[in-house]
Protein backbone atom coordinates (compact mmCIF):
# COMPACT_ATOMS: atom_id res chain seq x y z
CA UNK A 1 0.00 0.00 0.00
CA UNK A 2 1.34 3.35 -0.85
CA UNK A 3 -0.02 6.83 0.08
CA UNK A 4 -0.04 9.46 -2.83
CA UNK A 5 -0.11 12.96 -1.69
CA UNK A 6 0.21 15.87 -4.24
CA UNK A 7 -0.07 19.47 -3.99
CA UNK A 8 -1.49 21.17 -7.12
CA UNK A 9 -2.93 24.52 -8.50
CA UNK A 10 -6.45 25.28 -6.89
CA UNK A 11 -8.14 25.49 -10.29
CA UNK A 12 -6.94 22.02 -11.68
CA UNK A 13 -9.11 20.99 -8.86
CA UNK A 14 -11.59 19.72 -11.12
CA UNK A 15 -9.69 18.51 -13.76
CA UNK A 16 -8.01 16.31 -11.52
CA UNK A 17 -10.94 14.56 -9.96
CA UNK A 18 -12.06 14.33 -13.42
CA UNK A 19 -8.72 12.29 -14.37
CA UNK A 20 -8.96 10.41 -11.08
CA UNK A 21 -13.08 9.43 -11.62
CA UNK A 22 -11.85 8.15 -14.98
CA UNK A 23 -9.35 6.25 -13.89
CA UNK A 24 -11.86 4.85 -10.98
CA UNK A 25 -9.76 6.71 -8.31
CA UNK A 26 -12.82 7.56 -6.19
CA UNK A 27 -11.44 8.06 -2.61
CA UNK A 28 -9.37 11.18 -1.57
CA UNK A 29 -9.16 13.46 1.36
CA UNK A 30 -8.55 17.59 0.05
CA UNK A 31 -7.37 20.18 1.92
CA UNK A 32 -6.43 23.47 1.48
CA UNK A 33 -2.25 24.41 1.59
CA UNK A 34 0.06 27.23 1.72
CA UNK A 35 3.29 26.45 0.02
CA UNK A 36 6.36 27.77 -2.37
CA UNK A 37 8.79 26.36 -4.11
CA UNK A 38 10.16 27.17 -7.69
CA UNK A 39 7.58 29.33 -8.56
CA UNK A 40 8.04 32.05 -6.37
CA UNK A 41 4.96 34.32 -5.16
CA UNK A 42 3.11 36.63 -6.99
CA UNK A 43 2.32 40.39 -5.88
CA UNK A 44 -0.68 41.68 -4.79
CA UNK A 45 -1.57 45.53 -4.76
CA UNK A 46 -3.63 47.05 -2.04
CA UNK A 47 -4.80 50.60 -2.12
CA UNK A 48 -1.38 51.32 -3.96
CA UNK A 49 0.77 49.47 -1.87
CA UNK A 50 2.42 46.16 -3.16
CA UNK A 51 3.20 43.15 -1.41
CA UNK A 52 4.64 39.94 -2.37
CA UNK A 53 2.86 36.94 -1.36
CA UNK A 54 5.51 34.08 -1.36
CA UNK A 55 3.34 31.44 0.14
CA UNK A 56 0.59 30.12 -2.52
CA UNK A 57 -2.40 28.82 -2.27
CA UNK A 58 -2.29 24.99 -3.42
CA UNK A 59 -4.78 21.68 -2.75
CA UNK A 60 -2.85 19.17 -1.07
CA UNK A 61 -4.84 15.66 -2.31
CA UNK A 62 -4.31 12.61 -0.25
CA UNK A 63 -5.31 8.98 -1.69
CA UNK A 64 -4.37 5.55 -0.28
CA UNK A 65 -4.42 3.02 -2.91
CA UNK A 66 -3.38 -0.48 -2.90
CA UNK A 67 0.35 -0.92 -5.49
CA UNK A 68 -1.37 -1.76 -8.35
CA UNK A 69 -3.22 1.62 -8.15
CA UNK A 70 0.28 4.04 -7.87
CA UNK A 71 0.89 4.51 -11.32
CA UNK A 72 -2.70 4.56 -12.41
CA UNK A 73 -3.40 7.08 -9.75
CA UNK A 74 -0.38 9.35 -10.65
CA UNK A 75 -0.59 9.68 -13.90
CA UNK A 76 -4.51 10.87 -13.63
CA UNK A 77 -3.03 13.37 -11.24
CA UNK A 78 -0.40 14.49 -13.78
CA UNK A 79 -3.20 14.48 -16.56
CA UNK A 80 -5.55 16.83 -14.48
CA UNK A 81 -2.87 18.90 -12.80
CA UNK A 82 -0.29 19.60 -15.69
CA UNK A 83 -0.24 23.42 -17.62
CA UNK A 84 3.67 22.97 -18.02
CA UNK A 85 4.08 26.00 -16.33
CA UNK A 86 6.37 26.48 -13.13
CA UNK A 87 4.33 25.91 -10.39
CA UNK A 88 1.98 22.71 -11.22
CA UNK A 89 2.75 21.06 -8.20
CA UNK A 90 4.36 18.15 -7.15
CA UNK A 91 3.34 13.87 -6.01
CA UNK A 92 4.62 12.36 -2.91
CA UNK A 93 4.47 8.26 -2.44
CA UNK A 94 5.43 7.49 0.76
CA UNK A 95 4.86 3.58 1.66
CA UNK A 96 2.10 2.99 4.37
CA UNK A 97 1.72 0.74 7.16
CA UNK A 98 -1.45 0.09 7.85
CA UNK A 99 -5.26 1.07 7.32
CA UNK A 100 -8.34 0.31 9.01
CA UNK A 101 -12.12 0.69 8.00
CA UNK A 102 -13.53 2.29 11.49
CA UNK A 103 -16.92 0.98 10.33
CA UNK A 104 -16.02 -2.51 10.16
CA UNK A 105 -12.52 -3.15 11.32
CA UNK A 106 -11.37 -4.80 7.76
CA UNK A 107 -7.78 -3.99 7.15
CA UNK A 108 -5.30 -3.12 4.26
CA UNK A 109 -5.89 -3.96 1.21
CA UNK A 110 -9.91 -4.46 1.65
CA UNK A 111 -9.92 -1.65 3.85
CA UNK A 112 -8.26 1.38 1.28
CA UNK A 113 -10.22 -0.06 -1.91
CA UNK B 1 -23.24 88.44 44.67
CA UNK B 2 -25.54 86.08 43.13
CA UNK B 3 -28.88 87.45 43.05
CA UNK B 4 -26.87 90.27 41.00
CA UNK B 5 -25.43 87.94 38.15
CA UNK B 6 -28.74 86.31 38.03
CA UNK B 7 -30.43 89.20 37.67
CA UNK B 8 -28.18 90.66 34.93
CA UNK B 9 -28.05 86.94 32.85
CA UNK B 10 -32.14 87.26 32.73
CA UNK B 11 -31.94 90.99 31.46
CA UNK B 12 -29.51 90.30 29.13
CA UNK B 13 -31.61 87.04 27.54
CA UNK B 14 -34.74 89.39 27.47
CA UNK B 15 -32.70 91.41 25.53
CA UNK B 16 -31.61 89.34 23.03
CA UNK B 17 -34.74 87.67 22.10
CA UNK B 18 -36.98 90.28 22.72
CA UNK B 19 -35.63 92.85 20.85
CA UNK B 20 -35.72 91.25 17.02
CA UNK B 21 -39.17 90.42 18.00
CA UNK B 22 -40.18 94.37 18.26
CA UNK B 23 -38.24 95.47 15.53
CA UNK B 24 -39.23 92.79 13.04
CA UNK B 25 -42.47 92.20 13.87
CA UNK B 26 -43.54 95.99 12.59
CA UNK B 27 -41.96 94.95 9.16
CA UNK B 28 -44.21 92.02 8.50
CA UNK B 29 -46.80 92.89 6.17
CA UNK B 30 -50.69 92.60 6.72
CA UNK B 31 -51.26 88.96 4.73
CA UNK B 32 -52.99 88.98 1.51
CA UNK B 33 -54.57 86.72 -0.33
CA UNK B 34 -52.05 87.29 -2.72
CA UNK B 35 -49.30 87.10 -0.48
CA UNK B 36 -50.18 83.66 1.32
CA UNK B 37 -50.92 82.02 -2.37
CA UNK B 38 -47.68 82.87 -3.25
CA UNK B 39 -46.17 81.44 0.64
CA UNK B 40 -47.91 78.13 0.58
CA UNK B 41 -46.60 77.09 -4.11
CA UNK B 42 -43.12 78.01 -1.89
CA UNK B 43 -43.77 75.51 0.87
CA UNK B 44 -45.10 73.26 -1.71
CA UNK B 45 -42.00 73.03 -3.93
CA UNK B 46 -39.73 73.08 -0.86
CA UNK B 47 -41.92 70.00 0.33
CA UNK B 48 -41.84 68.74 -3.33
CA UNK B 49 -38.02 68.85 -3.79
CA UNK B 50 -37.59 67.29 -0.45
CA UNK B 51 -39.18 65.02 -1.18
CA UNK B 52 -38.23 63.81 -4.66
CA UNK B 53 -34.65 64.28 -3.46
CA UNK B 54 -35.29 61.47 -0.69
CA UNK B 55 -37.04 59.70 -2.91
CA UNK B 56 -33.95 59.69 -5.43
CA UNK B 57 -31.01 59.26 -2.87
CA UNK B 58 -33.63 55.92 -1.58
CA UNK B 59 -33.02 54.68 -4.85
CA UNK B 60 -29.41 55.59 -5.55
CA UNK B 61 -28.92 53.31 -2.25
CA UNK B 62 -30.16 50.45 -4.10
CA UNK B 63 -26.93 50.56 -5.82
CA UNK B 64 -25.80 48.87 -2.55
CA UNK B 65 -28.34 46.15 -2.18
CA UNK B 66 -27.65 45.16 -6.25
CA UNK B 67 -24.18 45.22 -5.70
CA UNK B 68 -24.62 42.99 -2.31
CA UNK B 69 -27.47 40.96 -3.90
CA UNK B 70 -25.09 40.13 -6.63
CA UNK B 71 -21.87 39.59 -4.72
CA UNK B 72 -23.63 36.85 -2.17
CA UNK B 73 -24.73 35.15 -4.74
CA UNK B 74 -21.99 34.45 -6.61
CA UNK B 75 -18.35 33.08 -5.80
CA UNK B 76 -15.87 34.43 -3.08
CA UNK B 77 -13.08 34.73 -5.71
CA UNK B 78 -15.09 37.16 -7.76
CA UNK B 79 -16.59 39.31 -4.84
CA UNK B 80 -14.70 42.54 -5.32
CA UNK B 81 -14.92 42.13 -9.21
CA UNK B 82 -18.83 42.40 -8.82
CA UNK B 83 -18.70 44.71 -6.10
CA UNK B 84 -16.27 47.13 -8.72
CA UNK B 85 -19.18 46.56 -11.55
CA UNK B 86 -21.63 48.13 -9.84
CA UNK B 87 -19.34 51.26 -8.93
CA UNK B 88 -18.48 51.97 -11.59
CA UNK B 89 -21.54 51.86 -13.74
CA UNK B 90 -22.82 54.49 -11.47
CA UNK B 91 -20.01 56.62 -12.12
CA UNK B 92 -20.07 56.20 -15.76
CA UNK B 93 -23.67 56.34 -15.93
CA UNK B 94 -23.78 59.90 -13.82
CA UNK B 95 -21.65 61.54 -16.36
CA UNK B 96 -22.62 59.78 -19.58
CA UNK B 97 -26.56 60.17 -18.47
CA UNK B 98 -25.54 64.61 -17.73
CA UNK B 99 -23.71 64.52 -21.34
CA UNK B 100 -26.46 62.77 -23.21
CA UNK B 101 -28.71 60.60 -21.80
CA UNK B 102 -31.38 63.17 -20.03
CA UNK B 103 -31.41 65.04 -23.14
CA UNK B 104 -32.24 61.78 -25.35
CA UNK B 105 -34.26 60.70 -22.92
CA UNK B 106 -36.34 63.64 -22.08
CA UNK B 107 -35.24 66.44 -24.73
CA UNK B 108 -37.61 67.73 -27.55
CA UNK B 109 -37.25 65.57 -30.36
CA UNK B 110 -39.20 62.99 -32.42
CA UNK B 111 -41.33 59.88 -31.39
CA UNK B 112 -37.88 57.71 -31.36
CA UNK B 113 -35.66 60.03 -29.65
CA UNK B 114 -34.97 63.01 -27.99
CA UNK B 115 -32.50 65.72 -29.86
CA UNK B 116 -31.93 68.16 -27.39
CA UNK B 117 -31.30 69.44 -23.30
CA UNK B 118 -27.56 67.96 -23.65
CA UNK B 119 -26.01 68.71 -20.48
CA UNK B 120 -28.73 69.98 -19.05
CA UNK B 121 -29.13 73.08 -21.45
CA UNK B 122 -32.62 73.82 -21.77
CA UNK B 123 -33.14 76.16 -24.90
CA UNK B 124 -36.86 77.23 -24.38
CA UNK B 125 -39.75 76.06 -22.18
CA UNK B 126 -40.28 73.24 -24.93
CA UNK B 127 -37.06 71.57 -24.27
CA UNK B 128 -38.30 69.37 -21.27
CA UNK B 129 -41.73 69.50 -21.83
CA UNK B 130 -42.14 65.84 -21.43
CA UNK B 131 -41.59 66.05 -17.75
CA UNK B 132 -43.24 69.78 -17.23
CA UNK B 133 -45.51 67.84 -15.08
CA UNK B 134 -43.54 67.67 -12.56
CA UNK B 135 -43.17 70.80 -10.70
CA UNK B 136 -39.53 70.13 -9.13
CA UNK B 137 -36.30 71.90 -10.98
CA UNK B 138 -34.34 70.71 -13.85
CA UNK B 139 -31.57 69.22 -11.96
CA UNK B 140 -33.45 67.17 -9.86
CA UNK B 141 -35.35 65.82 -12.26
CA UNK B 142 -31.78 64.79 -13.67
CA UNK B 143 -31.18 63.42 -10.47
CA UNK B 144 -34.41 61.19 -10.18
CA UNK B 145 -34.04 59.85 -13.75
CA UNK B 146 -30.21 59.08 -13.30
CA UNK B 147 -30.61 56.94 -10.27
CA UNK B 148 -33.03 54.76 -12.65
CA UNK B 149 -30.53 54.85 -15.63
CA UNK B 150 -28.22 53.84 -13.32
CA UNK B 151 -30.87 50.68 -11.76
CA UNK B 152 -30.94 49.36 -14.71
CA UNK B 153 -27.37 49.56 -16.02
CA UNK B 154 -26.33 47.59 -13.19
CA UNK B 155 -29.06 44.95 -13.44
CA UNK B 156 -26.80 43.68 -16.13
CA UNK B 157 -23.78 42.82 -14.46
CA UNK B 158 -25.89 40.11 -12.58
CA UNK B 159 -26.36 37.97 -15.76
CA UNK B 160 -22.66 38.30 -16.48
CA UNK B 161 -20.97 38.26 -13.33
CA UNK B 162 -17.43 35.70 -12.61
CA UNK B 163 -16.59 35.57 -16.61
CA UNK B 164 -16.75 39.06 -18.04
CA UNK B 165 -13.01 41.11 -18.30
CA UNK B 166 -14.10 44.41 -16.54
CA UNK B 167 -12.52 46.48 -18.82
CA UNK B 168 -15.28 45.33 -21.62
CA UNK B 169 -18.00 45.89 -18.74
CA UNK B 170 -16.91 49.88 -18.54
CA UNK B 171 -17.49 49.84 -22.31
CA UNK B 172 -21.14 48.56 -22.42
CA UNK B 173 -21.96 50.86 -19.15
CA UNK B 174 -21.24 53.56 -21.04
CA UNK B 175 -23.04 52.28 -24.17
CA UNK B 176 -26.21 51.44 -21.81
CA UNK B 177 -26.45 54.73 -20.03
CA UNK B 178 -25.84 57.31 -23.05
CA UNK B 179 -28.31 55.22 -25.50
CA UNK B 180 -29.77 52.01 -25.43
CA UNK B 181 -31.66 52.54 -21.69
CA UNK B 182 -32.43 56.85 -22.82
CA UNK B 183 -34.08 55.79 -26.11
CA UNK B 184 -36.42 53.19 -24.34
CA UNK B 185 -36.99 55.88 -21.93
CA UNK B 186 -38.06 58.58 -24.10
CA UNK B 187 -40.24 56.26 -25.84
CA UNK B 188 -42.56 55.62 -23.02
CA UNK B 189 -42.06 58.72 -20.80
CA UNK B 190 -40.24 61.00 -22.98
CA UNK B 191 -42.69 61.88 -25.17
CA UNK B 192 -42.32 59.05 -27.66
CA UNK B 193 -44.37 56.94 -29.67
CA UNK B 194 -45.45 54.48 -27.07
CA UNK B 195 -46.38 56.87 -24.34
CA UNK B 196 -48.21 58.55 -27.18
CA UNK B 197 -50.06 54.95 -27.73
CA UNK B 198 -50.92 55.17 -23.60
CA UNK B 199 -48.62 52.74 -22.78
CA UNK B 200 -48.46 52.80 -19.08
CA UNK B 201 -45.39 52.19 -17.03
CA UNK B 202 -45.14 53.74 -13.87
CA UNK B 203 -41.87 53.23 -12.09
CA UNK B 204 -40.42 51.38 -14.79
CA UNK B 205 -41.33 47.60 -14.86
CA UNK B 206 -40.53 47.85 -18.67
CA UNK B 207 -38.24 51.20 -18.83
CA UNK B 208 -36.01 50.28 -15.82
CA UNK B 209 -35.98 46.20 -15.08
CA UNK B 210 -36.81 44.42 -18.19
CA UNK B 211 -34.26 46.60 -20.27
CA UNK B 212 -31.86 45.66 -17.70
CA UNK B 213 -32.59 41.69 -18.07
CA UNK B 214 -33.36 41.40 -21.74
CA UNK B 215 -29.62 43.46 -21.85
CA UNK B 216 -27.85 40.78 -19.31
CA UNK B 217 -29.76 38.10 -21.58
CA UNK B 218 -28.35 39.04 -24.73
CA UNK B 219 -24.86 39.59 -22.64
CA UNK B 220 -24.79 36.11 -20.81
CA UNK B 221 -26.06 34.83 -24.17
CA UNK B 222 -22.56 36.06 -25.86
CA UNK B 223 -20.62 35.11 -22.97
CA UNK B 224 -21.76 31.50 -22.41
CA UNK B 225 -21.96 29.93 -18.96
CA UNK B 226 -19.09 29.80 -16.42
CA UNK B 227 -16.45 27.05 -16.72
CA UNK B 228 -18.17 23.92 -14.94
CA UNK B 229 -21.84 25.21 -15.09
CA UNK B 230 -22.84 23.12 -17.21
CA UNK B 231 -21.53 19.27 -18.26
CA UNK B 232 -22.96 17.02 -20.49
CA UNK B 233 -25.81 19.23 -21.00
CA UNK B 234 -26.85 18.55 -16.93
CA UNK B 235 -26.95 22.13 -15.24
CA UNK B 236 -24.73 21.96 -12.19
CA UNK B 237 -24.96 24.49 -9.27
CA UNK B 238 -22.62 26.93 -8.33
CA UNK B 239 -24.04 27.92 -5.03
CA UNK B 240 -23.37 31.88 -3.80
CA UNK B 241 -20.82 32.35 -1.12
CA UNK B 242 -22.39 34.39 1.19
CA UNK B 243 -26.41 33.95 1.71
CA UNK B 244 -26.48 36.84 4.25
CA UNK B 245 -24.74 39.26 2.31
CA UNK B 246 -27.71 38.46 -0.29
CA UNK B 247 -30.12 38.74 2.48
CA UNK B 248 -29.22 41.96 3.34
CA UNK B 249 -28.99 43.16 -0.42
CA UNK B 250 -32.84 42.65 -1.03
CA UNK B 251 -33.80 44.30 2.41
CA UNK B 252 -31.77 47.15 0.77
CA UNK B 253 -33.47 46.81 -2.23
CA UNK B 254 -37.10 46.83 -0.32
CA UNK B 255 -36.51 49.82 1.14
CA UNK B 256 -35.07 51.76 -1.67
CA UNK B 257 -38.20 50.58 -3.47
CA UNK B 258 -40.20 53.15 -1.38
CA UNK B 259 -38.68 55.54 -3.04
CA UNK B 260 -38.12 54.13 -6.29
CA UNK B 261 -42.23 53.47 -6.52
CA UNK B 262 -43.41 56.05 -4.62
CA UNK B 263 -41.04 58.74 -6.02
CA UNK B 264 -42.07 58.71 -9.38
CA UNK B 265 -44.59 60.70 -8.92
CA UNK B 266 -41.67 63.28 -8.72
CA UNK B 267 -44.21 65.64 -6.28
CA UNK B 268 -45.16 65.03 -3.11
CA UNK B 269 -49.03 64.22 -3.28
CA UNK B 270 -50.98 62.10 -0.93
CA UNK B 271 -51.34 59.16 -3.38
CA UNK B 272 -47.56 58.10 -2.55
CA UNK B 273 -48.82 56.20 0.42
CA UNK B 274 -50.69 54.20 -1.66
CA UNK B 275 -48.26 52.94 -4.02
CA UNK B 276 -45.91 52.48 -0.78
CA UNK B 277 -48.79 50.33 0.42
CA UNK B 278 -49.16 48.67 -3.06
CA UNK B 279 -45.57 48.12 -3.32
CA UNK B 280 -45.51 46.58 -0.33
CA UNK B 281 -47.99 43.91 -0.38
CA UNK B 282 -46.94 43.00 -3.98
CA UNK B 283 -43.36 42.44 -2.86
CA UNK B 284 -44.78 39.91 0.91
CA UNK B 285 -47.19 38.03 -1.64
CA UNK B 286 -43.52 37.58 -3.92
CA UNK B 287 -41.53 36.84 -1.44
CA UNK B 288 -44.56 33.92 -0.11
CA UNK B 289 -45.47 32.49 -3.21
CA UNK B 290 -41.48 31.93 -4.41
CA UNK B 291 -40.83 30.47 -1.05
CA UNK B 292 -43.90 27.73 -0.80
CA UNK B 293 -43.69 27.36 -4.62
CA UNK B 294 -39.93 26.20 -4.15
CA UNK B 295 -40.88 24.79 -0.69
CA UNK B 296 -43.29 22.00 -3.14
CA UNK B 297 -40.58 21.88 -5.67
CA UNK B 298 -37.75 21.34 -3.94
CA UNK B 299 -38.93 19.97 -0.72
CA UNK B 300 -37.54 22.51 1.21
CA UNK B 301 -38.01 26.43 2.28
CA UNK B 302 -35.17 27.44 -0.57
CA UNK B 303 -33.85 30.67 0.89
CA UNK B 304 -32.53 32.06 -2.20
CA UNK B 305 -35.43 31.53 -4.33
CA UNK B 306 -37.48 33.54 -1.17
CA UNK B 307 -34.91 36.49 -1.71
CA UNK B 308 -35.52 36.40 -5.79
CA UNK B 309 -39.28 36.54 -4.78
CA UNK B 310 -38.93 39.33 -2.71
CA UNK B 311 -37.48 41.09 -6.26
CA UNK B 312 -39.92 39.32 -8.54
CA UNK B 313 -43.24 40.97 -6.29
CA UNK B 314 -41.29 44.80 -6.25
CA UNK B 315 -39.95 44.62 -9.70
CA UNK B 316 -43.91 43.43 -11.12
CA UNK B 317 -45.46 46.02 -9.14
CA UNK B 318 -43.22 48.94 -10.37
CA UNK B 319 -45.51 49.53 -13.11
CA UNK B 320 -48.47 49.27 -12.18
CA UNK B 321 -48.59 50.47 -8.16
CA UNK B 322 -49.99 53.40 -8.81
CA UNK B 323 -53.09 52.19 -11.12
CA UNK B 324 -54.26 49.20 -9.17
CA UNK B 325 -56.10 48.33 -5.78
CA UNK B 326 -54.24 46.88 -2.86
CA UNK B 327 -55.62 43.37 -3.52
CA UNK B 328 -54.69 43.65 -7.22
CA UNK B 329 -51.17 44.19 -5.92
CA UNK B 330 -51.64 41.06 -3.71
CA UNK B 331 -52.63 38.58 -6.82
CA UNK B 332 -49.74 40.51 -9.23
CA UNK B 333 -46.96 39.47 -6.32
CA UNK B 334 -48.33 36.32 -5.84
CA UNK B 335 -48.16 35.52 -9.80
CA UNK B 336 -44.59 37.59 -9.84
CA UNK B 337 -43.39 34.61 -7.05
CA UNK B 338 -44.21 31.74 -8.51
CA UNK B 339 -43.21 32.96 -12.14
CA UNK B 340 -39.90 34.10 -11.16
CA UNK B 341 -39.12 29.97 -9.58
CA UNK B 342 -40.53 28.45 -13.18
CA UNK B 343 -38.61 30.97 -15.31
CA UNK B 344 -34.76 30.39 -13.12
CA UNK B 345 -35.50 26.89 -13.69
CA UNK B 346 -36.66 27.25 -17.42
CA UNK B 347 -33.74 29.38 -17.90
CA UNK B 348 -31.27 27.34 -16.25
CA UNK B 349 -32.04 24.08 -17.01
CA UNK B 350 -34.41 24.24 -20.33
CA UNK B 351 -32.87 27.60 -22.26
CA UNK B 352 -29.10 26.52 -20.80
CA UNK B 353 -28.06 30.24 -20.31
CA UNK B 354 -25.97 30.58 -16.96
CA UNK B 355 -27.60 33.72 -15.19
CA UNK B 356 -25.74 33.68 -12.17
CA UNK B 357 -28.00 35.79 -9.85
CA UNK B 358 -31.44 35.30 -12.06
CA UNK B 359 -31.29 38.64 -13.31
CA UNK B 360 -33.57 37.44 -16.36
CA UNK B 361 -36.20 35.85 -14.27
CA UNK B 362 -36.51 38.73 -11.54
CA UNK B 363 -36.08 41.74 -13.73
CA UNK B 364 -37.34 40.46 -17.41
CA UNK B 365 -40.11 38.22 -16.91
CA UNK B 366 -41.45 39.66 -14.00
CA UNK B 367 -40.87 43.29 -15.25
CA UNK B 368 -43.01 41.63 -18.64
CA UNK B 369 -46.15 40.46 -15.91
CA UNK B 370 -45.96 43.41 -14.24
CA UNK B 371 -46.00 45.65 -17.38
CA UNK B 372 -49.01 43.93 -18.79
CA UNK B 373 -50.57 43.46 -15.43
CA UNK B 374 -51.59 47.08 -15.85
CA UNK B 375 -53.61 45.61 -18.72
CA UNK B 376 -55.47 43.41 -16.33
CA UNK B 377 -56.16 45.06 -13.01
CA UNK B 378 -55.77 48.73 -13.87
CA UNK B 379 -58.61 50.36 -11.78
CA UNK B 380 -59.49 52.96 -15.39
CA UNK B 381 -59.04 50.65 -18.42
CA UNK B 382 -58.48 47.23 -16.94
CA UNK B 383 -59.30 44.34 -18.34
CA UNK B 384 -60.74 42.93 -15.28
CA UNK B 385 -62.40 46.19 -14.32
CA UNK B 386 -64.59 46.78 -17.67
CA UNK B 387 -61.95 48.54 -19.79
CA UNK B 388 -61.77 46.05 -22.54
CA UNK B 389 -58.04 44.59 -24.20
CA UNK B 390 -57.52 47.57 -25.84
CA UNK B 391 -54.95 48.68 -23.02
CA UNK B 392 -53.82 44.92 -22.36
CA UNK B 393 -52.62 45.32 -26.64
CA UNK B 394 -50.76 48.88 -25.97
CA UNK B 395 -49.03 47.17 -23.34
CA UNK B 396 -48.35 43.92 -24.56
CA UNK B 397 -47.07 45.86 -27.63
CA UNK B 398 -44.84 47.81 -25.91
CA UNK B 399 -43.22 44.59 -23.56
CA UNK B 400 -42.22 43.28 -27.00
CA UNK B 401 -40.76 46.81 -29.00
CA UNK B 402 -38.71 46.99 -25.58
CA UNK B 403 -37.51 43.42 -25.82
CA UNK B 404 -36.72 43.87 -29.85
CA UNK B 405 -34.88 46.93 -29.01
CA UNK B 406 -32.72 45.58 -26.50
CA UNK B 407 -32.32 42.30 -28.54
CA UNK B 408 -30.72 44.04 -31.64
CA UNK B 409 -28.53 46.57 -29.60
CA UNK B 410 -27.39 43.97 -26.97
CA UNK B 411 -26.18 41.43 -29.47
CA UNK B 412 -24.73 44.20 -31.62
CA UNK B 413 -22.90 45.98 -28.39
CA UNK B 414 -21.67 42.78 -26.88
CA UNK B 415 -20.47 40.84 -30.62
CA UNK B 416 -18.48 44.56 -31.18
CA UNK B 417 -16.90 44.37 -27.83
CA UNK B 418 -15.76 40.92 -28.11
CA UNK B 419 -14.67 41.70 -31.79
CA UNK B 420 -12.60 44.55 -30.62
CA UNK B 421 -12.07 43.98 -27.43
CA UNK B 422 -12.69 40.61 -25.71
CA UNK B 423 -15.81 40.33 -23.68
CA UNK B 424 -14.68 37.02 -21.90
CA UNK B 425 -11.53 36.50 -19.72
CA UNK B 426 -9.18 33.61 -20.40
CA UNK B 427 -9.87 29.94 -18.65
CA UNK B 428 -6.94 30.26 -16.09
CA UNK B 429 -8.31 34.02 -14.78
CA UNK B 430 -11.82 32.71 -14.67
CA UNK B 431 -10.76 29.81 -12.51
CA UNK B 432 -8.70 31.33 -10.07
CA UNK B 433 -11.24 34.66 -10.00
CA UNK B 434 -11.32 37.58 -10.80
CA UNK B 435 -10.19 39.72 -7.92
CA UNK B 436 -6.59 38.57 -8.40
CA UNK B 437 -6.58 38.34 -11.88
CA UNK B 438 -8.34 41.70 -12.69
CA UNK B 439 -8.00 43.82 -9.61
CA UNK B 440 -4.76 42.36 -8.12
CA UNK B 441 -6.60 41.68 -4.75
CA UNK B 442 -8.84 39.70 -2.84
CA UNK B 443 -12.14 40.34 -1.00
CA UNK B 444 -11.45 37.70 2.06
CA UNK B 445 -7.39 38.62 2.65
CA UNK B 446 -6.78 36.04 5.54
CA UNK B 447 -9.52 33.89 4.89
CA UNK B 448 -9.46 30.15 3.57
CA UNK B 449 -11.32 29.81 0.79
CA UNK B 450 -11.98 26.59 -1.18
CA UNK B 451 -11.95 26.90 -4.96
CA UNK B 452 -14.10 23.79 -5.89
CA UNK B 453 -15.48 25.04 -9.17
Amino acid sequence: MKLITAYIRPEKLRDVKKALFKAEVQKMSVTNALGCGQQGGYTTTYRGVISEINLLKKIRIDIGVNDDFVKKTVNAIIEGAKTNNIGDGKIFVTDLLECIRIRTGETDSEAIG
Amino acid sequence: MIFRKRFISVMLLLFVVVLPIVLFAAENPEPTIAGNAEAIKTTKLAIDTVWVLLAGVLVMFMQAGFAMVEAGFNQAKNAGNILMKNLVDFCVGSIAFWIVGFGLMFGAGNGFVGLSGFFLKATSDATFASLSWSPVGLQLKYFFQLVFCATAATIVSGAMAGRTKYSSYIIYSLVISAVIYPVIGHWIWGGGWLGNLGMLDFAGSTVVHSTGAWLGLTGAIVLGPRIGKYTNGKSNAIPGHNILLAGLGVFILWFGWFGFNPGSTMEAIPSISHIAVTTNIAAAAGALSAMFTAWKLFGKADVSMSLNGVLAGLVAITAPCAFVGIGSALLIGLVAGVLVVFAVIFIDRVLKIDDPVGAVAVHGVCGTWGTLSIGLFATEGGLFFGGGAKLLGIQALGVVSVFAWCMVTGFALFYAIKAFNGLRVSREEELRGLDIEEHGMESYDGFQIFTLQ
